[in-house]
């Protein structure tokens, strides 16, 4: 049965980002479909009901959900080549412990980066930072937070770096300044095809919000 | 090698519990360390530093922390009874069952409990909604997982034992019979259940305690207005 791969999503998506670098380190070959966030399409709404978001990855009809999600079973589904989290039991949980850390700390306090101001926005810039230097301590010399491969806690953290523009300009600070290390790494990342060619460029994610 | 497993736990933490049902599930033997969270152990903030929280389990001297990460670990490393399907789209849903319980479902629960007037009518309403889509679930199951108890059963363990200390307390309904049978069936099935139904923290214990939590924090909003 010839595979039917169909990816919802919203290019400037840090989220939807996360699954097409995943889907080019593997190889897949998949139809993209743009959704208008402001309109969002029957087939988004049908298939993911419960969030109503994007990304959403539509295999042969069914529907998943949820990028960290969609990227272990994008590991689990297309196994033969380039795994995206390692063999080992404890440091795949290692790496899903990051990840997560990724979406609790470094998402929330991003968001409220560039969408507070004031007394919020200096809380919102002290939590970004923190969050920052803690996975930086937690890459140590390792060139990914794979190890010698890039992987899961590399996809999940590297998509924000095309939003960076965003968070220095709203927040008024340069994120090399405070934390040049996790520019090294983004800058090692962006080497690779897959991110490459995934991330928009980081001022074309800034005009959206003007 | 010997293997050396342990379980950093309080006797309430619904998290905890999780990681607690899974080994006893799978025939596991491990040791408990019970942790009061006003007076954390230094071994507590070595193996967990980043969040300082239990559930913390440790094997062979190597500790995981969350616990939707820890259940994982445990079922890769322990096979027998499995907890998660062998399918990847079934494996995808009930990772995304689980953390819709912890991201939506518990937060507005938590709101109805803890949160006064506007706040806990909003917070009623979102948590009416997420139920909703519980009871869909289950439909034609007795369990999320299916026959058997799983992953995304032991991630809404909570509300089993928790939700009707909340109704007690604050004195509101969350689950009922008309908007939720199945839920109720379920629960009851998930109580009773062998291994499940021997650990259950003290109901007695449990509305003590989040009396006090209630009042305090009503207290403490009283004060800063």
């Amino acid at each position: 049965m010839a595979e039917e791969v169909v990816l919802l999503d919203f290019w400037a998506s840090v989220f939807g980002m996360r699954v097409r670098i995943a889907l080019a380190e593997k190889g897949i070959k998949y139809e993209s479909k743009e959704e208008d966030l402001r309109n969002k399409s029957d087939l988004l709404l049908k298939m993911n009901p419960v969030h109503k978001k994007v990304p959403v990855l539509i295999h042969n009809g069914k529907p998943v959900c949820e990028s960290l999600i969609i990227v272990q079973y994008i590991d689990e589904v297309w196994n033969d080549s380039s795994p995206l989290l390692p063999s080992d039991p404890y440091q795949r949980a290692h790496a899903r412990f990051w990840a997560d850390f990724v979406d609790q700390k470094v998402y929330d306090a991003s968001r409220r980066v560039w969408r507070t101001k004031g007394e919020e926005q200096e809380a919102a810039k002290k939590d970004f930072f923190e969050s920052l230097k803690t996975l930086v301590r937690e890459l140590g010399d390792k060139p990914y937070f794979g190890g010698e491969t890039f992987g899961f806690v590399d996809i999940a953290l590297i998509t924000f770096y095309s939003w960076f523009y965003v968070y220095e300009t709203y927040g008024k600070f340069s994120i090399e300044a405070e934390c040049p290390e996790i520019i090294a790494w983004a800058k090692r990342c962006m080497q690779k095809e897959s991110v490459a060619n995934t991330l928009p460029d980081q001022k074309k994610v800034y005009d959206l919000l003007w | 090698m010997a293997e050396e497993l342990k379980v950093f736990r309080t006797w309430s933490s619904p998290f905890a519990l999780r990681v607690v049902w899974a080994l006893q599930l799978k025939g596991v033997p491990f040791e408990t360390i019970y942790e009061d969270l006003s007076n954390k152990s230094s071994l507590l903030l070595q193996y967990n530093p980043i969040y300082k929280k239990v559930p913390v389990l440790v094997h062979n001297g190597k500790p995981l922390a969350e616990s939707l990460v820890i259940l994982e670990y445990i079922e890769e490393t322990w096979k027998q009874t499995p907890l998660l399907p062998q399918d990847p789209f079934e494996r995808a849903t009930a990772r995304f069952w689980a953390r819709f319980g912890d991201d939506k479902v518990l937060p507005s629960i938590w709101n109805v409990f803890i949160k006064q007037g506007k706040e806990q009518e909003e917070a009623m309403v979102t948590a009416q909604g997420s139920l909703k889509y519980l009871e869909e679930e289950l439909r034609g199951k007795k369990f999320f997982s299916g026959e058997k108890i799983g992953l995304v059963d032991l991630a809404f363990g909570w509300i089993a034992n928790l939700v009707d200390v909340f109704e007690e307390v604050k004195g509101v309904t969350l689950i009922d019979h008309e908007n939720h049978p199945l839920l109720l069936a379920w629960k009851q099935n998930f109580m009773d259940a062998p291994i499940i139904k021997e650990s259950w923290p003290s109901r007695d214990k449990l509305i003590t305690k989040y009396h006090a939590m209630l009042e305090a924090y009503t207290a403490k909003e009283a004060a800063a207005k």
